[in-house]
């Protein structure tokens, strides 16, 4: 393993049936390194993660996690794999039956022999980190949605994983939350040495968090570079997502008939010509 | 009509296959959780905890369907064995009744209906909101650790709810029969005493609700992790359950009872 990479990605093609999902995608993610891979809704981002994570497999090309190529890699080794691996979901997916403490304890309780003392004492070091110590024994429908992702963000890092995913962490938090999440993936990765990889599509928050960026649409990579290359890009999709912009490469409108067509019956969604 | 006739052929072929790969899809997850079933008694607790909810929490509509079932048998029964003369074995009348068919497959159905969708929709909401994803990301597979015990569990509870049945049955006969209509009580009990057979008719009877078990748990576990992760494929998926364990319960009690009549 003299790669310095924890993640490698080349030429790999993904398909669900006949829909191809992402087309020839080339990615490295250095050890240590923060890196979001950034795109609208619906462009693949969270299917790339999830191959990432080995909860799909590639159609075609290569992937390999720490050295593991996922496309040959067997269960018993992917499960010793996800050891290492921590993943915060979009909306925390937390354990509804199980209080914030028994949470974020699950993993020292499933897959360690550590006394019960000590999974007490790790469990609320790991709350003591996103804040939450005080919430201990709340059940997880009482919190907040801020609340719910720091508990799910102490829970996935229970085991201080090696590489940590994150899906959408700034995803429908108000920007107070948000801020404090941001502290915490940075404060995490200077901490614990952790690879972490961003699939979002909140631009500013994640230019201001990130080493580099690869930015998704359509299943391919159109453009990658530290934050202040994509701030300073000309290419158009780069400029329409980083600013917000409403029309550009990527339209306003959905295809649709011309209005004209429609207006004069030639279409076959106008109220005329379904009355013909 | 050559065309439609085809097309109404296609359609029940199209149903046929669809049923069989549905029951064969249930046999392939049944197998699974058998295979990863070892958590499910080494962690004992985990099925403890299961046998709380699918069990203990099932025992009000159990105990009281029960009892009403025993005293409506107690009162059809007396009325036609009196026109036999013979109304003393109204108490064999109930119990028979009870312990071959309607304490295995009463209990199963409300069973099915109770516990079986409490499991299908719990399993499915915790798919819609990921948390079997988050679990296998956590190197925990999910069929061990959420599937088995809640299958278990079930499974386990189903033979002792119906015992509880087939109990309140006899008694609710009783109620009606000796204490309410005036039957002799030492009649009701011995000829019942006399006329039921501990093994072919108790035991036969619990292997039936232990089948029932099977089935019912396989099938909402089955429902709840097959289940689209939205509020709908979950609201279907819990209707599934109901209507496919009920059919099951009629089914399998069909061919068991011809398996288990001495004659």
């Amino acid at each position: 393993m003299a790669s310095d990479a924890a993640v490698e990605i080349s030429r790999l093609n993904f398909r669900y049936g006949e829909r191809a999902i992402l087309k020839g995608i080339n990615m490295r993610i250095p050890r240590g390194s923060i890196v979001a891979i950034m795109g609208q809704s619906g462009c693949g981002k969270t299917t790339l993660l999830r191959l990432i994570g080995g909860q799909l497999k590639p159609t075609e090309g290569d992937l390999s996690v720490e050295g593991h190529d996922m496309k040959a890699i067997t269960p018993d080794a992917l499960y010793r794999l996800r050891r290492q691996m921590g993943m915060l979901f979009q909306f925390g997916a937390l354990f509804t039956d199980l209080s914030v403490f028994e949470n974020v304890a699950f993993q020292m309780r499933e897959h360690t022999d550590l006394s019960e003392s000590l999974i007490r004492d790790l469990t609320l070091l790991k709350l003591q980190a996103v804040g939450l110590r005080g919430v201990r024994d709340r059940m997880p429908g009482a919190l907040s949605g801020g609340m719910a992702r720091r508990v799910a963000l102490a829970r996935a890092i229970a085991l201080d994983p090696m590489i940590m995913m994150y899906d959408e962490p700034f995803t429908g938090l108000d920007p107070i939350s948000m801020g404090v999440i941001a502290k915490l993936i940075r404060d995490l990765n200077s901490a614990l040495g952790t690879t972490s990889i961003i699939v979002t599509h909140d631009v500013q928050e994640s230019l201001r968090l990130v080493d580099y960026v690869y930015f998704v649409s359509e299943g391919v990579i159109v453009a990658e570079g530290t934050p202040e290359e994509i701030r300073s890009s000309n290419l158009p999709y780069v400029h329409q997502f980083v600013w917000g912009e409403m029309d550009g490469p990527v339209p306003f409108h959905y295809p649709a008939p011309s209005m004209q067509d429609f207006l004069a019956g030639n279409s076959p969604h106008s109220r005329r010509s379904m009355h013909a | 009509m050559l065309n439609k006739t085809r097309q109404e052929l296609e359609n029940v072929g199209r149903m046929s296959l669809d049923l069989v790969s549905g029951i064969g899809a249930v046999f392939v997850f049944l197998l699974l959780t058998l295979r990863y079933s070892a958590t499910s008694f080494q962690r004992f607790s985990l099925t403890i905890r299961e046998i709380f909810f699918s069990g203990v929490l099932s025992l009000i509509i159990i105990l009281v369907s029960g009892l009403f079932v025993g005293m409506v048998l107690g009162l059809q029964g007396y009325e036609t064995l009196q026109t036999y003369g013979s109304s003393e074995s109204v108490g064999v009348l109930v119990a028979l009744s009870l312990t071959r068919e309607l304490g295995p497959v009463v209990s199963a159905l409300l069973f099915a209906s109770r516990a079986g969708s409490a499991i299908t929709a719990e399993i499915g909401l915790m798919k819609a909101t990921e948390q079997l994803s988050a679990m296998e990301m956590m190197a925990i597979n999910p069929i061990a650790r959420v599937v088995g015990p809640r299958f278990w569990g079930g499974v386990l509870s189903m033979p002792i709810l119906t015992a509880m049945f087939i109990g309140t049955g006899v008694l609710g006969g009783y109620i009606i029969a000796v204490l309410l209509i005036g039957v002799d009580s030492g009649a009701f009990w011995s000829q019942m005493n006399a006329a039921v057979d501990f093994s072919h008719d108790v035991v036969n009877g619990l292997l039936k609700s232990f089948v029932f078990g099977l089935a019912i748990c396989s099938i909402a576990t089955y429902q709840g992790y097959a289940a689209a992760p939205t509020a709908e494929g979950v609201s279907g998926a819990t209707t599934r359950t109901v209507v496919s364990s009920s059919l099951a319960i009629l089914a399998l009690d069909l061919v068991l009872t011809a398996f288990m009549l001495k004659g």
